[in-house]
């Protein structure tokens, strides 16, 4: 497969006092054809990022290739065969639907119709409202047609989703499924996790301006060793209760399949590969040390999972981790 | 990296040769048509441009309307002949007559109730005359009651006089509003029609956003523009229209030199609104820019009175305000039927600050 884009070693560094590095050394490569995606949190890097691969922004230092060709060089060759939608663009109120897709389709020179395309985004109906009187969904899905009525070969989409209601989202999601049912190439951002699991063929976990992580979701959550997880806590359930065990973990990473321990907000959680022949284990020991059990659930590894991990934080936690 | 590996579908592209589109689907005219559309679809824009430079003439006309000569106001001061004096007044319907005694009459001159207070003094008989010789209602006042005590005293003229009364317009202050208004209109459209919608695009993220496509940065400024002239047409029409049938206003020049002037102006102050909006990253910044800009023109550059009335030594800097030198031209030509030759001096500083504005417009505009 053919690379469609190509990043290395990108740096890009704000200037101020103190100078903010945004990205600090990223690498990565989209091939034609699958839906790649930078999940993060937010002030991880992506928009940044996502900017400066669409020649938004200027690197520091490193370079990008798109499409075969670079910035600065080629723009227009560029800009022709891509397709982009930021995270906040407040298109023309007054302007209808239709007339806002036939402004955008008259700056490519080779274009989708636009019925076509609002057919795509189901705004057939919507055709001659005015972009104002649209709901955040509509205004969403608008604002993706803007990106694909230039016929792209590759779409990016910052944050396509976020601040929508679950049935936009599930829209959009269909949009972006078909759009690559015709063989062509998406990189999103996002920091939702199902969004990443549920959309992209690749993912790349950004944390601080750098990728700390590789893959498709299932290698991903594979790496963590155990596909399941189970989480319990004990006594009243007071984190105290949680602290008081520390020592005690040890105690969990013996029992059959375990492959990690560790503690979340006062949750013991335990990353296993086969949760029948764990669970006996722990229901056992618990009960010869006389711990009492207040909760107990078991669930797939996600790719938040694989994020604690490797960052040692959730992805909606805005502090930094402590140490 | 090397540019070599190209995906293949890339040369589809590259053999794809652009294809023929019609007039309107072109991005230059999307684009007009997309300002246009958004301009007339806000009703409260469309109301400052097009109403409030009418409702400026009706305001100004109607106050400042020419009427025949109102009534003399003079006040006689009782006291010897008081009476003998209001009689001979009263005869003359121009004079509106009050007694009063020597208090008053002072409190109503120095309010400005009373034009002049007569009196007689002395003898032989004197009429004294008290009155402002600031105002010039009183200096008129007192040579025309001066004139008819002295005819009812018995003073023969020498030589007889007659009147032929003059009604041609032109000289009305209604008449010298227009040109006034016409540029003030010109500078006000352009400035917030060019400036405020740049902005207003800028924070909406539209200017990056159109970025992020292969539009042409040249045909977003030239559509821009564009849209200002054409939102002018009516906006000047209007105007001009309004001025001629309801007031009368007569036109002396030739409409081209008119037009020709119009066009001028609206460029310039289009370029001096993008020119203020190229930087600016809110509304708040651009409006205080704009006010900045205009405030200076709309006192100095001689829209509702003559520039000629500030000092001479303001009077290089005043002449070089962009919008002096074209309500001096409008006025030339509206009013005198100058050609444009004539005014070639003003049409060279408004041409200067229309490259000027551009020129470094373009260099500095921020896009994102």
């Amino acid at each position: 497969m053919p690379s469609v884009i190509r990043c290395q070693d990108l740096v890009k560094t704000y200037e101020g006092r103190p100078p903010v590095e945004a990205v600090r050394g990223l690498d990565l490569e989209v091939v034609e054809g699958e839906c790649f995606g930078l999940l993060g949190p937010n002030g991880a890097g992506k928009t940044t990022t996502i900017e400066i691969m669409e020649g938004l922004l200027a690197p520091t230092s490193g370079t990008v290739e798109v499409l075969g060709r670079q910035w600065g060089r080629e723009d227009d060759a560029i800009r022709q065969r891509i397709g982009i939608s930021f995270q906040e663009t407040k298109l023309s109120e007054k302007l209808s639907v239709r007339e806002t897709l036939d402004l955008f389709r008259s700056f490519y020179k080779q274009s989708s119709d636009p019925a076509q395309v609002m057919e795509q985004v189901e705004l057939t109906e919507k055709a001659k409202t005015w972009v104002g009187k649209l709901s955040g969904g509509q205004k969403q899905r608008l604002a993706v047609a803007c990106a694909l009525v230039g016929d792209p070969e590759l779409l990016f989409l910052d944050e396509p989703t976020t601040g929508l209601d679950p049935k936009s989202r599930r829209q959009l999601w269909e949009i972006i499924r078909n759009y690559r049912q015709r063989g062509r190439t998406v990189l999103l951002t996002t920091h939702y996790l199902d969004e990443a699991e549920r959309l992209c063929d690749q993912v790349a976990i950004v944390d601080r301006g750098k990728v700390i992580a590789k893959g498709t979701p299932r290698e991903l959550i594979v790496s963590l060793g155990g596909e399941h997880v189970i989480e319990f806590t004990l006594g009243d359930g007071s984190n105290g209760a949680g602290d008081g065990l520390a020592g005690d973990l040890d105690l969990f990473s013996r029992l059959p399949t375990v492959q990690s321990v560790h503690m979340d907000h006062g949750r013991i959680c335990l990353s296993v590969g086969e949760p029948h022949r764990t669970l006996p284990a722990l229901l056992n020991t618990l009960e010869s040390q006389h711990w009492p059990l207040s909760s107990l659930s078991t669930r797939h590894a996600s790719l938040e999972d694989v994020f604690v991990k490797l960052a040692g934080r959730h992805l909606d936690d805005d502090e930094a981790p402590t140490a | 990296m090397t540019v070599a590996e190209t995906p293949p579908s890339s040369q589809t592209f590259e053999a794809a040769p652009e294809p023929r589109r019609r007039f309107v689907e072109r991005p230059m005219a999307q684009l007009v048509l997309a300002r246009l559309r958004e301009f007339f679809r806000e009703p409260e824009a469309v109301f400052w441009v097009y109403v409030f430079p009418i409702l400026m003439i009706v305001g100004l006309g109607i106050a400042f309307r020419n009427q025949p000569a109102e009534h003399v106001i003079v006040d006689v001061q009782s006291g010897p002949q008081s009476e003998a004096i209001a009689k001979a007044l009263s005869a003359d319907s121009r004079f509106q007559v009050k007694t009063c005694d020597a208090d008053e009459c002072r409190l109503r001159l120095r309010t400005g109730k009373t034009q002049l207070v007569v009196s007689a003094v002395g003898s032989p008989v004197t009429y004294q005359y008290q009155f402002d010789p600031s105002r010039p209602e009183n200096v008129v006042a007192r040579e025309s009651v001066n004139g008819a005590l002295q005819q009812a005293a018995g003073r023969v003229d020498p030589v007889k006089s007659s009147e032929k009364l003059f009604t041609e317009t032109g000289g009305r202050y209604v008449d010298f509003l227009v040109p006034g208004l016409l540029g003030m209109s010109l500078m006000g459209g352009g400035l917030w029609g060019v400036g405020f919608a740049t902005v207003d695009m800028r924070i909406r993220k539209l200017l990056k956003r159109f970025l992020a496509t292969p539009m042409r940065k040249g045909d977003f400024l030239s559509a821009i523009m564009l849209s200002r002239m054409l939102c002018m047409i009516p906006e000047v029409l209007v105007l001009l229209l309004f001025a001629r049938y309801a007031f009368g206003v007569n036109y002396y020049g030739s409409y081209a030199a008119l037009l020709f002037l119009i066009v001028l102006g609206a460029t310039m102050f289009s370029g001096l609104g993008l020119l203020v909006a190229s930087r600016a990253k809110t509304l708040e910044a651009v409006s205080g820019l704009m006010n900045a800009v205009m405030l200076p023109m709309w006192m100095l550059s001689g829209i509702f009175f003559t520039s000629d009335r500030f000092p001479a030594v303001a009077q290089p800097v005043i002449q070089l305000l962009p919008l002096t030198p074209l309500i001096n031209a409008l006025r030339s030509v509206m009013l005198e039927g100058s050609s444009l030759a004539s005014q070639s001096g003003q049409i060279a500083i408004m041409g200067v600050w229309s490259a000027v504005s551009f020129a470094v417009a373009l260099r500095i505009f921020r896009w994102q």
